[in-house]
């Protein structure tokens, strides 16, 4: 049976946790003793039973009476599963809100009759149209405290529904209810006879599952890249979650922003049958033919795709949860998809008030606002714009140790410059099969790597040795990061020439092994090795 | 994907997350069907391998069959396990079943004491020496700043607020009213010095979505949970014997546990029921996680 998380929202104390408590109860979803426990609790306490009380599993809670924190309840109905995320309507709680939300499909915001919209009713609008979530029922509840009058109903209705419209959100349902009562939860209420609409169930059952994102261009943010040694494993595993797309073996790639290209060897996966082809949401691996150096964060796409965007500046949509607020020029560092960069600020255009969608013009943006900026990275990222592709264009942002906002690019800034390095890409290789050549000079093409504070003085006095006994030998030296890109680029060509070349590498060794894996027909030796042994080894491997 | 593949899915993303952020990184293992998938997944999120150790904090009172099963899959799986305990107290005495302080008192020191002060490192601790197979003290106990714990947000109401990446402070205390935010996949890995985060991958599966995908992916499982000879009881939960009670039940195997639970009479029966200590007090449970429970 199909899952389904759905999040409730709305202002502080317009009914979400009797809501959700009533909705469990008449579904009978609770557990056997569970409602008793919770109506003797209240006995003990002199507190009047409330629906609430059943959610609030915390003594902190209860003490309190507001919900801080985003609870989930499972439920089901005849058509499917429903984890029921029960979010927080406190502005203290802002953040709690966004991240029940953020796990949703779709939400059922409540307005409480008698008070019309709140403050958070907007605020909340506001999140859930950020977030993405556009299924939406709207409940106008407490219909009791203004007698079941269709006229507030029909009032409430439209003022909510002029500000989502604003936003660009259509509710599938606008439903009156008294959720304490159970009134158009689960079944029809003779109190208001005027309603003929869905009950609160049936609309939850006809939302329908999130679109895939499988028809959409292949993203591949790359998670990690693995070499486990253990038990003779070799191999070079790129490791993520397929943001969209979907994508089989042979498949020619391209990673941005380094706009270096290789192809899918194979799909890897454990404990499963090697998959034709993986797609959108699937978390899996791929080897790569041939070894490129990519690094973590990196996106990987189809050759054949539309490229992401490039740049260093971007005009975003954001809302900020930081105790600090967020402010010019000041370093903070930005997490979208699986790549962290340092980022900071260059413009606030505006600050919008998300309760009023009023407009401000400030020097910064406060917790709990939101805000529309340009951000400048201290690299040159890839990214797509939320109209194009939603899930590569959000963001977020962390201040010192916590992510302090959020957002979504909405376009790449007009003087942002678009580099890629795409060196590998634009440089065609020699069509004489490899094997010639060996026949021709009479050995292979090797890349040897020296480690070690020693390496450029060993690794010269070996090519010395090994260009007097006639073998095509030639010496790189790599002594810093930024030349591993060029340096591995002509290692690569001179092997695939023929020649054996040996590389002085300043780096650590784990740096140094990951380098020499993704060169073919490569080995890594320490400077502690005689030069002699050294030759003799190199020598026997390539005859 | 079906509902078992998106869950799947997502506690790997927070595995290869959590990996790739915490260089000091270890997994709490009881044993129990929950942490054995979460191993699984492990396996799943790097290919066969477990790349961190696995810790197992023995209170001396586990079912007996637990500590077999350990052993055993820690060699034949090539894991990394660390044993930590509270030895001072169970030496002079001071557990629930000797009689000397109640239950919650008892799990606070040989579980929430011995977890906190071996993650630190501050306790002696075991290692398991694959060429032996025995235990042997850890010459170099290194603090845990990534501790990645099977925890599910249905099992109770505490665990029903956490966050897929939870902080703890120095004194490894929750601090439920201000946890941070976490949406679109991205999750609190930037952490002050002397502070550490608790991982949870499994806190979006359910009772029986554990059950479906160790018969789903065939993994082997202690066979406590299953009713045997011509008993009908099996455990439910598994603990520390004094506290844990076997439940009425004739399921002999994986599909009979998943279709008594579909179905059956545990639909509206707590998991924990037959666990003690949740009774102990309305909120024991709770006070517990909070300084630092599992």
């Amino acid at each position: 049976m199909e899952r389904m998380n759905v999040v409730i929202v709305g202002h502080v104390d317009h009914g979400k946790s009797t809501f959700t408590g009533r909705l469990l109860a008449d579904t009978g979803s609770l557990p056997d003793g569970k409602l008793d426990q919770v109506k003797a609790w209240c006995a003990v306490n002199a507190r009047p039973f409330e629906y609430a009380f059943l959610l609030d599993a915390l003594k902190d809670e209860q003490a309190q009476g507001v919900t801080i924190d985003a609870a989930r309840c499972f439920f089901k109905s005849e058509k499917r599963h429903y984890i029921i995320i029960d979010a927080p309507g406190h502005i203290e709680f802002l953040k709690n809100m966004i991240t029940g939300a953020s796990r949703a499909e779709a939400a059922i915001l409540l307005i409480d009759a008698n008070e019309g919209v709140q403050e958070n009713s907007r605020r909340h609008g506001y999140m859930l149209s950020m977030l993405g979530i556009k299924q939406v029922v709207v409940l106008i509840n407490k219909m009791d405290l203004v007698n079941y009058d269709q006229g507030i109903f029909e009032k409430v209705k439209s003022e909510y529904s002029n500000f989502l419209s604003e936003l660009g959100v259509q509710p599938a349902a606008w439903i009156p209810v008294c959720a304490r009562d159970g009134d158009h939860l689960v079944h029809h209420s003779p109190s208001m006879g005027w309603y003929h609409g869905v009950t609160v169930l049936e609309a939850m059952d006809c939302f329908h599952k999130e679109q895939s994102s499988e028809l959409l261009p292949f993203r591949f943010p790359v998670q990690d890249i693995y070499k486990f040694t253990a038990q003779q494993d070799d191999r070079r595993i790129v490791a993520g979650t397929i943001a969209s797309g979907r994508i089989s073996a042979n498949t020619d790639v391209i990673f941005y922003p380094s706009g270096k290209r290789s192809r899918i060897n194979t799909i890897e996966g454990f404990n499963i049958q090697t998959p034709h082809q993986v797609s959108a949401d699937e978390s899996t691996g791929f080897t790569l033919h041939p070894q490129i150096f990519i690094k973590a964060g990196e996106i990987m796409c189809k050759v054949q795709d539309p490229p992401p965007q490039m740049g260093t500046h971007f005009k975003a949509n954001i809302f900020w949860l930081g105790k600090q607020p967020l402010v010019l020029k000041k370093n903070y560092k930005l997490k979208i998809g699986t790549l962290r960069v340092s980022v900071s600020v260059e413009k606030i255009l505006n600050v919008i008030n998300a309760a009023e969608l009023n407009v401000e013009s400030k020097g910064e943006v406060a917790r709990h606002e939101v805000a529309e900026v340009i951000l400048k990275t201290t690299k040159p990222i890839a990214f797509d714009t939320a109209a194009d592709h939603p899930h590569t264009s959000r963001f977020v942002i962390v201040d010192e140790y916590d992510i302090a906002g959020g957002g979504i690019i909405m376009a790449n800034h007009p003087n942002a410059s678009s580099e890629t390095v795409g060196i590998e890409s634009s440089i065609e290789l020699s069509p004489i099969d490899p094997a010639r050549r060996t026949l021709l000079h009479g050995h292979s093409g090797k890349a040897v790597f020296i480690s070690g504070i020693q390496a450029a003085r060993i690794g010269k006095e070996i090519e010395q040795t090994l260009f007097e006994s006639e073998v095509l030998s030639y010496f790189i030296g790599i002594t810093d990061h930024q030349s591993i890109d060029i340096g591995l680029h002509s290692i690569r060509l001179l092997t695939n020439a023929g020649f054996v070349v040996i590389v002085a590498v300043d780096l650590s060794p784990t740096e140094i092994v990951d380098l020499a894996h993704v060169i073919t027909d490569s080995v890594v030796i320490s400077d502690t090795t005689p030069v002699s042994d050294i030759v003799a080894s190199i020598t026997t491997v390539i005859h | 994907m079906n509902h078992l593949d998106r869950l799947e899915a997502q506690s790997v993303y927070i595995f290869r997350e959590a990996y790739r952020d915490f260089k000091q990184l270890g997994m709490l293992w009881s044993i129990g069907k929950d942490s054995t998938v979460l191993l699984w997944l492990a396996r799943k999120a790097f290919f066969g391998h477990v790349p961190f150790p696995l810790i197992h904090i023995d209170t001396s009172y586990k079912i007996p069959e637990m500590i077999r099963y350990r052993n055993e899959k820690a060699l034949e799986w090539n894991l990394n396990l660390i044993v930590g305990q509270d030895t001072e107290s169970i030496k002079n005495k001071r557990t629930f079943p000797d009689g000397s302080i109640d239950r919650i008192a008892c799990c606070k020191a040989l579980k929430a004491d011995a977890l906190k002060y071996t993650l630190d490192g501050t306790w002696p601790r075991l290692k398991l020496n694959h060429s032996t197979g025995q235990l042997e003290p850890d010459t170099s106990p290194t603090p845990f700043t990534g501790v990645i714990v099977g925890a599910r947000a249905d099992e109770e109401g505490s665990r029903s607020k956490e966050r897929y990446f939870s902080p703890r402070g120095i004194d490894h205390d929750w601090d439920i009213a201000d946890q941070p935010p976490e949406f679109w996949n991205q999750y609190k890995t930037d952490f002050a010095p002397g502070t550490h985060v608790r991982i949870h991958p499994l806190l979006d599966w359910t009772e029986l979505n554990i059950w479906e995908y160790i018969l789903r992916e065939n993994i082997p499982i202690i066979d406590t949970y299953f009713a045997k000879n011509n008993e009908n009881i099996r455990y439910r939960s598994l603990g520390c014997y004094p506290c844990t009670h076997p439940v009425d039940s004739p399921s002999r195997n994986v599909s009979e546990i998943v279709e008594e639970l579909r179905t059956g009479k545990f639909v509206n029966i707590a998991e924990r029921s037959g666990r003690a200590q949740d009774k102990e007090d309305g909120g024991g449970l709770e006070t517990l996680r909070r300084e630092g429970y599992m």
